[in-house]
């Protein structure tokens, strides 16, 4: 009889605690994501797109939550796998709107999964801050979709600032006017490829040789033996990461040595130093950052602690930019009610602080400050051309692979 | 036709209308879903047609599907919405046409592997045509709705539903179950079988490039990757398999549990999705190796309801 007198009062007790403890608990933001965590694009989420996210919702819970007009919220994060197929990204946003009632929803990672779940983030009114998504179509998609912003920067000006590079360094009497130009045949290839062609040419560069090969080839090597062959000044690949990797190894290989080595996605990846380590010396793709920049140094460290790997030095600070903006939008208007935030959001005359350094949305919903070109400078991706942002390194010719 | 034939289709179209009033029920996550029920039950029901009665197992809808969107996204802004679906069905049955006039001669294990093959051949040849011309990805920037599309499958489901019917009921139905059964006595009746494949392979290429038109301002950014993404063939017939094709409504019953099981492990289990999917295929097929049809047609026998 004592014994079950004194359970019920343990039982009583631990009852009551849990009831102080629910009436003592915070407001919570619930923050829906879906993203790859199979299919095509699952490994570079995994790099760029999921730690960010955690990363973000880590240190903001640690540093007590959200300041809302009431007191602080933490965040708790829903997250959900895409599959890489617009049909589950569509079906998630679905799902994380009308059934977890989620209160906001991180932008899926890359340009096509964004664009499928656009009307959905439009329709329930989600504000939808993208940072894997390179568009050239700002103008069409915010008309359409008010609420979707673009932080990443345009395929067009990227391209732009690639061939303006070589421009430059032609300038300087540093290389000569060949140049050999190669892409991925896909959507994002043959974009880039098409507009950099177009700037060199008009800038009288000679193209000495272009080709493309499609999407998940796996012998490379007639690609640098032709580009060798034509010995061109500069080698300029639109590449995807599979193949930025196997053009740099057969480069390798074959001691393929132009002045200027370009590869695109993935050259900013870690684990393209951790492959090539000092080869990668010289080495240009695209993006960059300014890692002497104290907010991108104390973003890394962070980001190292927390997932085991370092940030991609591209899109890795923009996902995370996407989400400090929508934190500070949240804390500006001290709502969690979307519409209020929505509207501070599309107030042009706002500015963020991020990562990337100060962000504000033109008329487009466009950021347009970014980083466009980088280079591996001593084991660190340094952006050496970018619109609007400080901190831009010298670039330096690629002397050989040893 | 018969009282009970006069019976069931006013069944049918009770349901298809009772189906169709969903959107004003719900216009959220209910009709996401079931969106991607009706283009399932479109895609598998004419997947069945062809390959239920010839057991030729097709591994192309995925070609014919990514030929319809690339024809809305090239199309949308020129020409009449109305007009886009008609010009893929157009297109989707003379690819048909080609690939069934080249492979349906040859024995059923060529076949299966040229379809497979034929969605990456296709994607390829877009691709390449891409590149020479500079053209990009294509963004289908429409105002059409999900509750438009949803329609519009309805509609084409009960098309697809009454073709098949029909021709069930046709002597070319009756061909392809002699086909089916053993095809050099259908050789030896005097039946043309390589047209009367070709005919049907036509007609269910045709009706999954219009589901691909249809689809197209669903996915806003089409590229050939996701356009031509082989896993929607292997899912189109996983489902029809799973409902059975013995009859016109098993890839239906098929679709929906599928459906729905995708959505409840994508729900509780997001990082475990695809190996759980494979084990509730297996399962599934362990446990019901004829699908629905096959368990129903054995309980029918059990229970003796009465054959037909």
């Amino acid at each position: 009889m004592k014994r079950r007198s004194l359970m019920m009062g343990a039982a009583t007790a631990a009852i009551l605690a849990a009831g102080i403890t629910a009436a003592q608990a915070q407001d919570t933001i619930r923050l829906g994501a879906a993203a790859p965590k199979t299919g095509p694009l699952a490994g570079g989420a995994d790099v760029t797109h999921w730690p960010a996210v955690r990363l973000w919702v880590h240190l903001t819970n640690e540093a007590g939550g959200l300041q809302l007009a009431d007191g602080p919220a933490l965040i708790e994060l829903i997250e959900y796998d895409d599959q890489t197929n617009p049909q589950q990204a569509i079906q998630a946003a679905q799902r994380m709107a009308t059934q977890d009632r989620v209160d906001f929803m991180v932008a899926p990672y890359s340009t096509g999964l964004n664009l499928a779940a656009a009307p959905i983030f439009s329709q329930l009114g989600y504000p939808q801050i993208t940072g894997t998504n390179v568009t050239n179509q700002q103008p069409e998609l915010s008309a359409q979709f008010p609420g979707m912003f673009f932080v990443l920067g345009r395929t067009g000006v990227m391209a732009e600032d690639t061939a303006q590079v070589l421009v430059d360094l032609r300038e300087s009497g540093e290389i000569g006017s060949r140049v050999a130009l190669v892409n991925v045949a896909d959507a994002f290839g043959i974009e880039m490829a098409g507009i950099s062609r177009a700037v060199l040419e008009e800038n009288g560069f000679e193209i000495v040789y272009q080709t493309s090969y499609p999407l998940g080839t796996q012998d490379i090597a007639p690609i640098i033996d032709g580009a060798r062959a034509a010995e061109p000044d500069a080698f300029i690949a639109w590449s995807y990461p599979g193949d930025t990797f196997a053009l740099t190894d057969q480069a390798i290989v074959q001691n393929f040595t132009p002045s200027v080595f370009f590869t695109a996605v993935a050259t900013a990846f870690p684990s393209y130093y951790g492959r090539f380590g000092e080869q990668a010396e010289g080495v240009m793709g695209m993006g960059g950052v300014n890692p002497d920049d104290p907010a991108f140094q104390a973003f890394a460290e962070a980001h190292t602690e927390l997932s085991g790997q370092g940030p991609d030095f591209w899109a890795s600070a923009s996902t995370y930019a996407t989400l400090e903006i929508l934190g500070q939008a949240i804390e500006a208007t001290g709502s969690k009610d979307r519409a209020v935030v929505m509207e501070y959001l599309q107030d042009n005359s706002n500015t963020y602080e991020t990562v990337l350094g100060p962000v504000q949305f033109n008329e487009m919903n466009d950021n347009e400050r970014y980083w466009t070109v980088g280079q591996w400078q001593d084991g660190v991706f340094r952006g050496v051309a970018a619109r609007g942002r400080d901190g831009v390194s010298d670039v330096i010719l690629k002397d050989g692979w040893d | 036709m018969s009282m009970r034939d006069l019976r069931n289709l006013f069944l049918a179209a009770l349901a298809l209308g009772l189906v169709a009033l969903l959107p004003l029920y719900d216009t959220g996550y209910i009709l996401s879903i079931a969106t991607t029920m009706a283009m399932f039950t479109v895609l598998a029901t004419s997947w069945a047609l062809f390959s239920g009665p010839t057991h030729y197992i097709s591994l192309a809808t995925a070609a014919f599907f990514g030929l319809g969107t690339f024809v809305t996204g090239l199309g949308f802004q020129t020409l009449p919405m109305w007009v886009l679906p008609i010009i893929a069905a157009g297109l989707g049955a003379v690819l048909a046409a080609l690939v069934g006039l080249v492979t349906l001669r040859l024995s059923g294990v060529y076949f299966v592997i040229f379809t497979l093959g034929l969605a990456e051949l296709v994607r390829q040849v877009v691709t390449w045509v891409q590149n020479r011309t500079g053209q990009r990805g294509m963004y289908v920037l429409t105002s059409i709705t999900e509750r438009d599309i949803y329609w519009q499958l309805i509609g084409m489901a009960a098309l697809v539903f009454l073709v098949g019917w029909l021709i069930a009921r046709s002597r070319l139905g009756f061909a392809l179950r002699i086909i089916g059964n053993d095809e050099t006595v259908a050789k030896h009746s005097g039946i043309d079988t390589a047209a009367a494949k070709v005919l049907l392979f036509m007609i269910s290429g045709a009706v999954a490039a219009v589901v691909g038109a249809m689809m197209a301002p669903r996915y806003i950014y089409i590229e050939p990757s996701t356009a031509f993404a082989p896993i929607l063939s292997f899912q189109v017939v996983i489902m029809a398999l799973l409902g059975g094709t013995g009859r016109l409504w098993g890839p239906l019953a098929g679709v929906i549990p599928f459906t729905l099981l995708w959505e409840f492990i994508s729900r509780n289990a997001p990082n475990q999705t695809l190996l759980l999917l494979g084990i509730a295929f297996l399962v599934i097929v362990y446990v019901l190796p004829g699908g629905f049809v096959g368990l129903y047609e054995r309980l029918r026998h059990r229970f003796g309801s009465g054959g037909h």
